[in-house]
């Protein structure tokens, strides 16, 4: 491909084929009678996505329809408790958890008679079935600007990328524009780094661009590390060629030729994906020598990381494409100035990276549009946890928690009373339910001893306990830590005995106290982020929930009971018991006696409060104390 | 060093330690400074890991290869060839330096008639190594900025030695690699002050600072200086020829400080028979070694450290030796014994320190001349440095040459004394390794180092041990013309199938008992480095 | 050159050092772990931050340059406070045994603990061993539980001797510094090749020469700056000496010299222990002719009658009976008048040695 007009070329020979899927299209002829698309991200593939796209082409191919129907694998939808998720176009119809068994019915009744399947589509909270994809809660009120092409086109082919508008972008950018206003627009769009640190995306090019040297590199950090994140996963599953379009942009603007994408060598089907993505990329001439027959070239590489979560921190990650062991180094210097194999380097996220195509084509205003006064655009949320839609999820900046977790996400499970939502992955912080009403954006999360991270949102229900939840994040923080620096390696390792002693009953008098004076000099003397940040969770859990912390100290008790060491006795009420006996069945290390007929007795001090009694007790009879 | 003496002018190292940092491409040849030369060979790979180029060429698979751009494992012996093969290369493609030939060479066009028989073709028939490899070498050399070359005594103990020197320092004068700061022919120096023995005239044909002993006015520089009437007019003996003239009873008394020519010296049954036939012989060391069993009178000697003096290193730098600790029993330092025995022979030598005998060889040693103790300070001093007020020469041959124009000598390929045949089927290399020295004086007496590296060993190719049943730490049987030796194997792939190698530092398996004493003609340096042997499963 | 301001005070300095360089070049104290001058920058060991007045940050001052116009103050509360937690948290994982430790007098960690005025953690003290020693080398002992992670062995093992035979290996509170497969530094898998130098850069009992073990600590001992006696790099060597025995040789860090950054190899490390030896020769020795057996004499007796035989032979067959061999392995001096005596005593130019060889 030589030029920005043959691209055009090849778009709108491909924006025909896949009109079909455009609301605005939903009426005209399409080239097909109908596209199936099923999601194939990581998620549906796990609950047997590719079972089912096997069984549509086999179904369609028995009624000699596979001409006329096409059946599509796609990125991530975001709803991944619900899959495999299968949406059948032009109606944009919305079927979630389909088994094998299911394609044959919609094949009958909804392509080949155009009768929607009832009993297959999504239901909200009401029990209301919703056919629409659009008019899913869950989605309505996000926001897509990352992932628009997640779940929308088929990754591996780069075409339905090229009839989305892809690559149009860069060729924009080396035909009309120089690498400063790239730089000028991206800074002009507000953009922030999307892999924590939210550092503005335009400055950190600029560093980089007006470092001198002949040899500069971009990276790509594709090294999602957060327990239960999926983010990146999800848009290099998804939309692979989104990522090398933001990287060739940035690689134009810094003056690099040669890029990596350092991706965690267990997302073996993002792997493959971009792999393809590359080489698709390489045969139409977007990557390599002379791009767009201009001077720009650009190789692109991926790099496999071995999964070390301290391999996210660029320093660090840097090493880890050397061939060294992935362990940060001290900044200054800036990769920018002194980076891959000491060349200016510029890093950005995925998130981040996606976002460039966005800002270049359709302009830094439509982004910067979107968002809050510091924080422009939307970002993409693992809402995990004790929420009832768990998945992927993209909103605009300044969205409130409430909206995220209580519409997006349906509201805590079971009924129960919402606790408080862990942003920021392992290091970010808690936020307590008085603060639901928080604005999504950096320095607001920052305010209160949370962060915004990478985009992992954990939410809590009232069973939670507050310092077993501390224990476990620095539990995976203080395991993940490099070893480099003494207060990473041993300051947290102290912090986590801490809260393991008063998880476990052993809690002292002035561990809180311990926990604060340790938590703040690991913060302010440790290397790099990892350790900066890895006493957030201890920290913000005192400072909401101290009482619970006191209650395991000096109550030697645990208010949620999740602490086994703290779990309070069961007692018998006896103007209930009626003498059954079961209890004393039930009990595994014989607490409880009494005669047939007659009230029962726990022996408070035998009892490990293991809830059995109360759960067989046909009178609800049995309490814990 | 006669090589470098013929092409140069002077028979040192020329340049320093130091510029291997600044070097861009490093050829090295006949030597393994990761065991012989440790702390130059880290900084070799320093110099790697920071962007310079390896060559090497080697009939072992030394560590050093793992480095390299190009290895080239060349057949022991046929250095000559692979060099002129690298040469013809060079001029094929016009890769040489035309204007530092013009102006600092002479005697080019012999080279370019004698390197036009070499096509790299034919260089791989005698050397076994890949004509491709050597042109990649020759032109990686050729294009070289900062090229230096370094050698041992892979290359000078051959019976063509000198004429294997001469093609390297040919090589360096081609590309124009030589007097400037970071290249060079390098030799390096494999014992502690060999550089110093042979500068202060330890040679039978020169006074100190290389002054011949054939120039009669030399001899009456001396001969005045030193209160005597005069001296032979022709050199002396050398080492090898020292015990063939014993053996004849030419030679009646022997004088041997701090030597083990019993392990050290080819042909050990040979050296001993000359031995019993002194008549009078005097072994003056720090242990009662194994030449000692044949002296008259043994002298116990003070060690490098309880003594003062200096070293001269291989990069020509004299520095200072100190007393750490009191010599054992009745030891004397050397120069006090020396002094001693030349008072009874009618000869006073009369000095109270080291320092008055530097201050001596100051005056009569124009490379010398400069050289005090109250100057040698923290960092010592490098020759040549004529006088009081010269700092000292970092690397030789600036701006022009010791001996003028630098010398084109070229030379043809001719094969060892000694090639494999049904009788003796290997060929032998000898040398050293990193955790023992020379004779085992020392090293064998440090029980740190001799329990790590104890038993005496033979390497040998994985594809003949299997032809010979031999295992790993197998019992063998080494015999060559000379003599039987037995030995562990060391099975692997240091060495290639046919060719063996095994240090010499071990009395109970001397490896010297099976070489043989044919010499270079010119610097009489036997060679070691080709014995052809037999080797069976014991 | 810049101007900067340390703790109040301005000083110029150059402008490529870093502000340790400039700091310490100033005359103030900062302690480091990790930090060698001629080792890269880790900055893992936390010690030397200092406060940056314009940013209210603590930074790394060893990784940190100056720039014109910084100021930082180098000792206030909250820097000693950091810096005292540091050390706290190292305590809390390290054996409290200076007093059998090898490196007791010769131990960063020690003296931090002494200026800290911490003689134990205030976070509890490590009882138990978590690793096992390593010493089934000759040479080194590694005692991981004395290592307080600051890399500088591997450092020096990667960047100046280029063997790498060490690496970090494990996370976070697990990590330690192993060779190839966590085997010994002597197995066949390890490329270690003794040089010594991690155990001159330990700065505390990690690593200790295991010859030396029980020979001394460092205030027992006296140094000579000496050259090597084994090949002709000529490294400069500190032969450690308690009495008359040679126990150590150390490193000499001086630009310059053959050996700028402290190398040294297996033979000039540990190839020291022959001067010891009993089997030294301390006497002169004379050949029994009769029995083939040498007896012991005095100087005069053995130098008389070599004096007498040289004599002898130098009338009956002149200078031409005479050879010499001097020696690669003796001083200048000595070679230099052994060639003298043969010439200028004997009449001969019969010397040579195993230049050669």
């Amino acid at each position: 491909m030589k030029s920005l007009e043959e691209l055009k070329e090849i778009r709108d020979k491909y924006k025909n084929e896949i009109q079909i899927r455009k609301k605005e299209f939903r009426e005209e002829e399409h080239i097909h009678k109908a596209h199936v698309m099923v999601c194939t991200g990581t998620g549906c593939v796990s609950s047997g996505a590719r079972d089912v796209v096997a069984e549509f082409n086999d179904e369609l191919g028995s009624r000699n329809l596979e001409d006329e129907v096409k059946v599509v694998g796609t990125g991530c939808h975001g709803l991944c408790e619900l899959g495999p998720l299968v949406i059948v176009y032009p109606e944009g119809t919305f079927y979630s958890e389909i088994t094998r068994d299911d394609v044959a019915e919609i094949v009958e009744e909804h392509i080949i008679d155009g009768q929607i399947v009832e009993r297959l589509l999504y239901e909200d909270k009401s029990g209301k079935k919703i056919a629409g994809y659009n008019d899913i809660d869950f989605y309505k009120r996000q926001k897509r600007i990352a992932l628009k092409n997640c779940g929308k086109i088929n990754p591996e082919s780069i075409e339905e990328y090229f009839a989305e508008g892809g690559y149009e972008a860069l060729g924009k950018v080396i035909d009309e524009l120089s690498p400063e206003e790239v730089i000028e627009m991206v800074k002009d769009s507000g953009l922030r780094g999307r892999g924590g640190g939210g550092f503005p995306t335009g400055l950190k090019w600029s560093f980089a661009a007006g470092a001198p040297g002949d040899k500069k590199y971009v990276i790509c950090n594709a090294d999602e590390g957060d327990p239960g994140a999926f983010m990146d996963r999800s848009v290099l599953e998804g939309d692979p060629h989104g990522i090398i379009e933001g990287m060739a942009i940035s690689a134009y603007a810094i003056g690099a030729d040669e890029g990596y994408i350092y991706v965690r060598a267990e997302y073996p089907l993002a792997v493959m994906r971009l792999k393809k993505a590359i080489i698709d990329a390489e045969e139409y001439g977007i990557l390599g020598d002379n791009i767009y027959d201009s001077d720009f070239s650009f190789d692109l590489h991926v790099k496999e990381g071995a999964g070390a979560f301290v391999c996210g921190e660029e320093t660090a990650l840097m090493q880890s494409i050397e061939g060294n062991r992935g362990m940060p180094t001290p900044r200054p210097p800036y990769p920018a100035v002194k980076g891959l194999w000491g060349k200016p380097t510029n890093i950005n996220n995925v998130e981040t990276l996606v976002n460039i195509p966005y800002i270049i084509l359709e302009g830094p205003e439509k982004f910067s549009a979107v968002g809050t006064e510091g924080s422009k655009g939307t970002k993409v949320f693992a809402l995990t946890g004790k929420v009832n839609n768990t998945g992927l999820v993209e909103i605009a900046m300044g969205t409130t928690l409430r909206e995220i977790i209580f519409d997006i996400g349906g509201g805590v499970q079971g009924g129960k009373e919402f606790k408080a939502v862990q942003t920021g992955g392992p290091s970010g912080g808690c936020v307590p339910k008085e603060h639901l009403d928080l604005s999504i954006d950096y320095e607001s999360l920052l305010d209160v001893g949370a962060m915004m991270g990478s985009g992992g949102m954990v939410v809590m229900d009232e069973d939670t306990c507050m310092v077993d939840v501390a224990r476990f994040f620095l539990d995976f923080t203080q395991s993940e830590s490099c070893g480099k620096c003494t207060p990473c390696r041993i300051g947290t390792k102290r912090m986590l005995q801490i809260l393991e002693r008063i998880t476990q009953g052993d809690g002292q008098g002035g561990d809180i106290d311990l926990l604060l004076e340790l938590g703040a000099r690991v913060k302010e003397t440790s290397l790099c982020g990892l350790g900066q940040t890895a006493p957030n969770p201890v920290l913000s859990t005192i400072k909401f929930f101290r009482d619970e912390y006191e209650a395991h100290i000096y109550d030697n008790y645990c208010p949620t009971g999740s602490c086994d060491e703290l779990a309070l006795p069961y007692w018998i009420d006896k103007d209930i018991c009626i003498g059954c006996t079961a209890c004393v069945n039930e009990c595994p290390v014989d607490a409880i006696s009494g005669e047939r007929k007659e009230p029962h007795v726990i022996d408070e001090d035998a009892c490990i409060s293991c809830g059995a009694c109360a759960e067989i007790c046909p009178v609800d009879a049995i309490f814990q104390k | 060093m006669a090589g470098l003496a013929k092409s140069f002018g002077s028979g040192a190292m020329t340049n320093s330690i130091a510029e291997i940092d600044d070097l861009d491409v490093i050829f090295v040849t006949g030597s393994n400074p990761i065991e012989n030369h440790p702390v130059i060979g880290s900084r070799m790979k320093k110099a790697v890991k920071n962007g310079a180029k390896l060559i090497l060429a080697d009939p072992r698979k030394i560590e050093l290869a793992e480095e390299a751009d190009v290895f080239i494992q060349q057949r022991p012996g046929s250095d000559i060839a692979l060099i002129n093969g690298m040469m013809n290369v060079i001029l094929e493609e016009g890769l040489q330096d035309d204007k530092f030939i013009k102006k600092r060479t002479e005697n080019y066009e012999a080279v370019e008639d004698v390197v036009s028989q070499y096509p790299p073709e034919r260089a791989e028939e005698i050397t076994g190594v890949p004509a491709e490899d050597i042109r990649r070498a020759a032109r990686i050399f050729a294009k070289a900025e900062n090229g230096a070359i370094y050698y041992a005594m892979g290359v000078t103990q051959h019976t063509s030695g000198t004429a294997n020197v001469t093609s390297l320092t040919s090589l360096a004068l081609l590309t124009g690699n030589v007097g400037k700061e970071a290249s060079g022919v390098n030799p390096l120096r494999g014992q502690s002050n060999v550089q110093g023995a042979c500068d202060l005239g330890g040679l039978p044909n020169v006074f100190p600072g290389y002054q011949k002993v054939i120039d009669p006015e030399i001899r009456d520089k001396f001969a005045k200086a030193w209160n005597v009437d005069g001296f032979p007019d022709e050199p002396g003996l050398t080492v090898v020829e020292i015990f063939k003239a014993a053996e004849k009873g030419d030679i009646r008394a022997l004088y041997i400080m701090g030597e083990n020519p019993v392990i050290s010296d080819p042909d050990q049954n040979h050296i001993i028979e000359a031995l019993e036939k002194t008549e009078f012989t005097v072994v003056q060391d720090i242990f009662f070694n194994d030449t000692a069993e044949y002296a008259d009178v043994v002298l116990p000697a003070a060690c490098f450290a309880e003594k003062e003096g200096t070293f001269t290193n291989t990069e020509r730098r004299v520095q200072k030796i100190e007393k750490a600790v009191e010599p054992p029993g009745d030891s004397w330092p050397d120069w006090k014994i020396i002094a001693e025995i030349s008072k009874r022979v009618g000869y006073d030598m009369d000095y109270d320190n080291v320092e008055e005998i530097m201050a001596e060889i100051a005056e009569l040693t124009p490379i010398y001349g400069g050289i005090y103790y109250d100057r040698l300070g923290d960092l010592g001093l490098q020759w040549p440095c004529p006088d009081r007020d010269h700092p000292g020469t970092k690397f030789l041959h600036e701006g022009e040459f010791a001996r003028g124009k630098g010398k084109f000598y070229p030379v043809h390929y001719t094969p060892p004394v000694e090639e494999m045949d049904d009788d003796y089927q290997f060929i032998m290399m000898t040398g050293r390794m990193l955790y023992h020295y020379h004779s085992g004086t020392m090293t064998r007496n440090s029980a740190a180092i001799d329990e790590f590296e104890s038993d005496a060993y033979i390497e040998i190719s994985n594809e003949d041990a299997e032809k010979l049943g031999v295992e790993n730490g197998d019992r063998v049987k080494v015999s060559s013309r000379r003599g039987v030796v037995e030995t562990y194997a060391r099975v692997g792939d240091r060495v290639a199938p046919g060719y063996l190698f095994m240090p010499f530092h071990y009395a109970e398996s001397p490896a010297n008992r099976l070489t043989h004493d044919a010499l270079d003609p010119e610097a009489k340096i036997p060679e070691y480095k080709v014995t052809a042997v037999s080797l069976e499963k014991v | 050159m810049a101007l900067i301001k340390i703790n109040g005070k301005e000083h110029e300095v150059e402008s490529d050092l870093s502000i340790l360089e400039a700091v310490r070049g100033e005359g103030y104290e900062i302690p480091t772990l990790c930090y060698h001058p001629d080792l890269s920058i880790s900055g893992g060991c936390r010690l030397c931050i200092v406060e940056d007045v314009d940013s209210g940050q603590l930074i790394t001052s060893c990784s940190t340059g100056v720039t014109e116009g910084l100021e930082i103050k180098t000792a206030s509360e909250r820097v000693e406070r950091a810096r005292r937690s540091v050390v706290d948290l190292l305590l809390s994982d390290h054996p409290l045994d200076c007093m059998i430790c090898e490196a007791d007098g010769n131990c960063t960690l020690q003296d931090l603990a002494y200026r800290y005025g911490l003689n134990e953690s205030t976070l509890g003290s490590k009882i138990d061993p978590r690793f096992e020693i390593e010493h089934d080398n000759p040479f080194i002992v590694h005692d991981p539980d004395k290592c307080i992670l600051c890399g500088r062995c591997i450092r020096v093992d990667n960047e100046i001797q280029c063997s790498d035979a060490i690496d970090f290996i494990n996370r976070g509170f697990t990590t330690r510094i192993a060779a190839a497969l966590e085997k010994d530094l002597g197995d066949d898998d390890s490329t270690c090749v003794f040089c010594g130098q991690c155990v001159e850069m330990c700065p505390t009992g990690a690593l200790t020469y295991k010859p030396s073990i029980g020979e001394g600590r460092e205030y027992n001992l006296e140094h000579t700056e000496t050259t090597c006696g084994y090949c002709g790099v000529g490294c400069k060597l500190d032969l450690k000496t308690r009495g008359n025995k040679v126990v150590e040789v150390g490193s000499i860090y001086r630009e310059g010299t053959p050996n700028p950054v402290g190398e040294a190899c297996v033979k000039g490390r540990f190839g020291y222990e022959f001067i010891d030896h009993p089997d030294r020769l301390k006497t002169p020795l004379i050949k029994d002719k009769e029995t083939g057996e040498f007896n012991e004499a005095s100087w005069d007796e053995a130098l008389d009658y070599i004096g007498d035989k040289f004599n002898q032979i130098k009338e009956e067959s002149g200078g031409d009976a005479f050879g010499a061999l001097c020696s690669a392995r003796c001083s200048n001096e000595d070679n230099y008048l052994m060639q003298k005596l043969m010439r200028a005593g004997l009449g001969s130019h019969t010397i040579d040695h195993c230049a050669r060889l």
